[in-house]
């Protein structure tokens, strides 16, 4: 007990005497204010779950999410042993339901991995350098920003073949813009402010100021709108999957389990509806936590 | 020698029909250790040359020498060896995400300076400002406390000139005379020449010896404080000036 | 109810904020009144100074919580008044001039719209009756060619001018009570003088009551009867502003002499040496 007060009392000091000790103070003030945001926490609550669940998916699983029984098809949620039912092949929908939020994951973070930091860069590029730089990567924005996003997504998936990583290749492709646009119109405003002026005057090049001045400042606008779209990217992947052009099956992803719930939506409201109950609670997971992250993150927020 | 030498400087924005002079046709000279003051009203161009002497403001035609450098459209790094600025707003100035310790640090080695650990606590020393404060968020700081951390990251590189934008309009008076008393202080410390731009004839007054009075981007008269407080200004804008400050100070 | 009571009492008002390490008190228990009269207040940034003017009107947002022994205008509680009562109060018999007219004037609208607006939200006149009165009042500030004026946008008039307009609006319903926050900080020196003076004939003409809000001691001395000094939240000292010369407080002293002046060279500018038994000393109380 005592050592946790001192840990607490050392994380809140006003002097912190280390980098160390600066860093982590930040970060933990930055942790009660998400912890006071009881919405933001049950979002972050049902996302620590699936990420375990997804961890722990062959621990959890009753069945082979994969072992067809043809006998045992179309039973309703807890009939025959099986949790959630079964689908129209008579596979176990709870164990597919985990091995798929697998999948939901994979998806997400590679795109996440793509799309924000191809919105970073080319953002603060186009924001700090102005003139035709600016003009050029912006119209190339406004370009991929004129296509419906699925419609995009969906001529890049014919063009590469469908599957997972060519759907989230899509996603990314298609996912980036609005990112540029916000890192832009971020570094527009901080390019101008006297803190930037400052490290100009000590002789600093573009390079170390957009990366270590101007990142940080949109980082955080960036991540919450990441979290904001979280949803949408799901939902875009399960819409390629639901149209047969994302995951292929027999692979447990969310979409695809949906539209091969489809065809039995009147007799079997289970097959499509557990996973849609799932995208679903996963997406408002997403967007209570980039909500709560938002006053978090907000530069603006103990300025005063 | 001259440190600041500036001859008919013009500074506009915008281009074509919608150009606007900031300044317009401005000569002045500033002397080795020297602390020269220029004042006026909003829009009047003071800060304007501050920022075109720093390099702030491209757009600019005449000449100007500044310690010993003649300027071109971009400054070289081994002229922020020699000027700096002091920004007026210390909210502003200071990187949100930053602690006094990475903006110190960041300033030193971007001259290549070494031994930067025992550097910083000598110059939060210089500034009033102990240890305690090296590892703390900008929000942790009181406007005064940030305006000296600007101060000190100016001095990180051991300029000659350093150009100070109305560096306490921003603060509570007793706050201001703590920093204007710190001015004094490091320039007699470490010889510095002073560009200092602001509103407030007193304050002015108080750290400069010569003064520049503007009116609409031009110089309407450079004079001495002490012929200011003598009362010897001859242009009627300045006389107007010190009319409106001494009735609001006394 | 007879004239010479205040038109605004109050009494032990404290302004407090729940915060993640516990209650901060921005203003903590102070006493005054406000009669036909100009009162300074004047304190440091932090001081509760800007707190104090909010509050009289309940301006205070969540978290913050207003707590008073009384809080009075012209015999009505504040503290008790429905928000349909205060919205009455705010702008109607109690109007407020806040510092930077650029964030006060709604910039899509004229000015012409905003006055006429701003007096229709108060009284049952007709447009023809509220853009006359608006001509006559711009005119009371000293705006040459009002009917011009009444047709341009916030961004087309000088700082100096927008203030004036503030002021205008701000006088059209007749309030009693004018609470000027920082009125002249954003505006140059010589424009200053101006938009006070002519706050001060305005205020002396119609026998308002003026709560003058500023971080300017000698200001604040030059265009008010009484001052009030706060400091951490409290009143360290109040006088008469002729007699300021008098102040016994340090810090009052230590904010007069820290001020550079340009007739009386100093070498070192005098230090503000904060005693910390300043927070602790109870308030003085400003009542009259």
């Amino acid at each position: 007990m005592s050592t946790s007060q001192g840990l607490r009392a050392w994380l809140l000091t006003e002097e912190p005497t280390s980098r160390r000790q600066a860093r982590m103070a930040a970060w933990y003030k930055g942790w009660l204010t998400l912890r006071s945001n009881t919405l933001a926490m049950l979002g972050l609550m049902v996302l620590v779950v699936l990420l375990l669940a997804a961890i722990f998916a062959p621990l959890l699983a009753t069945h082979d999410p994969f072992a067809q029984d043809l006998g045992q098809r179309l039973l309703a949620p807890g009939e025959g042993g099986h949790l959630l039912g079964t689908d129209s092949l008579g596979r176990d929908i709870y164990s597919r339901l985990l091995y798929g939020a697998r999948i939901s994951i994979y998806i997400v973070a590679l795109v996440v991995m793509v799309a924000p930091v191809v919105g970073l860069i080319v953002g603060t590029v186009a924001g700090y350098a102005g003139g035709w730089i600016d003009v050029l990567l912006m119209r190339m924005t406004d370009i991929f920003l004129a296509f419906p996003r699925l419609i995009l997504a969906l001529a890049f998936v014919a063009a590469l073949g469908a599957g997972i990583e060519n759907a989230v290749l899509a996603i990314s492709l298609t996912a980036w813009p609005p990112y540029a646009r916000i890192a832009r119109a971020e570094t527009l405003t901080i390019r101008n402010s006297d803190y930037i002026h400052a490290i100009r005057l000590q002789g600093a090049g573009p390079l170390r100021i957009v990366t270590q001045h101007i990142w940080p400042l949109c980082i955080s606008s960036l991540v919450i709108r990441v979290t904001l779209d979280m949803a949408g990217i799901i939902l875009t992947a399960a819409g390629l999957g639901f149209l047969g052009l994302g995951a292929q099956p027999p692979s447990p992803e969310w979409g695809a389990m949906i539209s091969e719930g489809r065809k039995y939506i009147l007799d079997s409201w289970w097959v499509a509806t557990i996973p849609g109950i799932a995208i679903f609670s996963i997406s408002l997971a997403f967007n209570l936590l980039g909500d709560g992250l938002r006053d978090v993150l907000d530069p603006k927020e103990g300025q005063s | 020698m001259s440190a600041i030498d500036i001859r008919n400087l013009t500074v506009w924005f915008g281009h074509g029909a919608d150009r606007a002079d900031a300044v317009r046709d401005v000569s002045f000279e500033v002397a080795d250790g020297e602390s020269f003051g220029l004042v006026g009203e909003s829009g009047s161009g003071k800060s304007t040359i501050l920022r075109a002497i720093a390099g702030l403001v491209p757009t600019w035609s005449g000449q100007m020498t500044v310690a010993g450098e003649t300027l071109g459209p971009k400054r070289s790094k081994s002229f922020y060896r020699k000027v700096q600025m002091v920004f007026q707003d210390p909210y502003a100035s200071l990187h949100p995400r930053h602690t006094v310790d990475r903006v110190l640090s960041e300033a030193m080695q971007l001259h290549g300076v070494r031994d930067i650990d025992t550097r910083i606590g000598r110059l939060l020393d210089d500034v009033g400002l102990g240890p305690g404060f090296r590892f703390r968020y900008p929000h942790q700081l009181s406007g005064g406390q940030r305006q000296r951390v600007a101060i000190a990251r100016a001095l990180a590189c051991d300029p000659a000139i350093v150009l100070l934008d109305e560096p306490t309009s921003a603060l509570d008076v007793s706050v201001q005379a703590e920093i204007l008393n710190l001015l004094t202080d490091l320039r007699q410390e470490h010889k510095l020449t002073y560009v200092m731009v602001s509103h407030d004839l007193g304050v002015v007054g108080h750290l400069c010896e010569r003064i520049g009075v503007m009116q609409e981007g031009r110089f309407v008269e450079v004079l001495s404080v002490e012929a200011m407080r003598r009362q010897q200004a001859e242009a009627p804008y300045t006389r107007h000036l010190l009319e409106s400050s001494i009735n609001s100070i006394r | 109810m007879t004239d010479d009571a205040p038109l605004l009492d109050v009494e032990n008002l404290w302004v407090r904020f729940q915060t993640r390490t516990g209650v901060f008190d921005a203003v903590r228990g102070i006493s005054f009144t406000l009669g036909r009269e100009r009162l300074g207040i004047v304190g440091e940034s932090g001081s509760g100074k800007s707190m104090t003017g909010r509050a009289v009107l309940r301006l205070i947002r969540p978290p913050g919580e207003i707590e008073a022994d009384r809080l009075q205008i012209h015999g009505e509680d504040v503290l008790t008044a429905s928000e349909k009562r205060m919205r009455q109060l705010r702008g109607g018999r109690v109007s407020m001039i806040m510092q930077d007219p650029k964030f006060s004037l709604n910039p899509v609208m004229t000015v012409g719209q905003q006055l006429v607006e701003a007096l229709r939200a108060h009284e049952p006149v007709s447009r023809a009756e509220a853009r006359k009165r608006a001509l006559a009042t711009l005119d009371e500030v000293a705006i040459r060619d009002p009917e011009r004026v009444l047709n341009l946008y916030p961004h087309e008039v000088s700082g100096g001018m927008g203030q004036r307009i503030m002021i205008a609006m701000m006088l059209l319903p007749d309030p009693e009570i004018l609470i000027a926050d920082e009125p002249t900080s954003a505006l140059d020196v010589s424009v200053q003088l101006q938009v006070l003076d002519i706050m001060d004939k305005l205020v002396r003409e119609r026998g308002m009551g003026l709560m003058f809000i500023s971080h300017d001691l000698n200001l604040v001395a030059k265009f008010c009867d009484r001052i009030v000094i706060m400091y951490a939240g409290r009143i360290v000292e109040t006088c008469k502003a002729s007699e300021l010369r008098h102040a016994r407080h340090p810090y009052t002293l230590g904010l007069l002499n820290s001020v550079p002046d340009l007739e009386h060279p100093r070498d070192r500018l005098e230090v503000l040496q904060r005693d910390p038994a300043w927070r602790e000393a109870p308030s003085v109380s400003a009542r009259q």
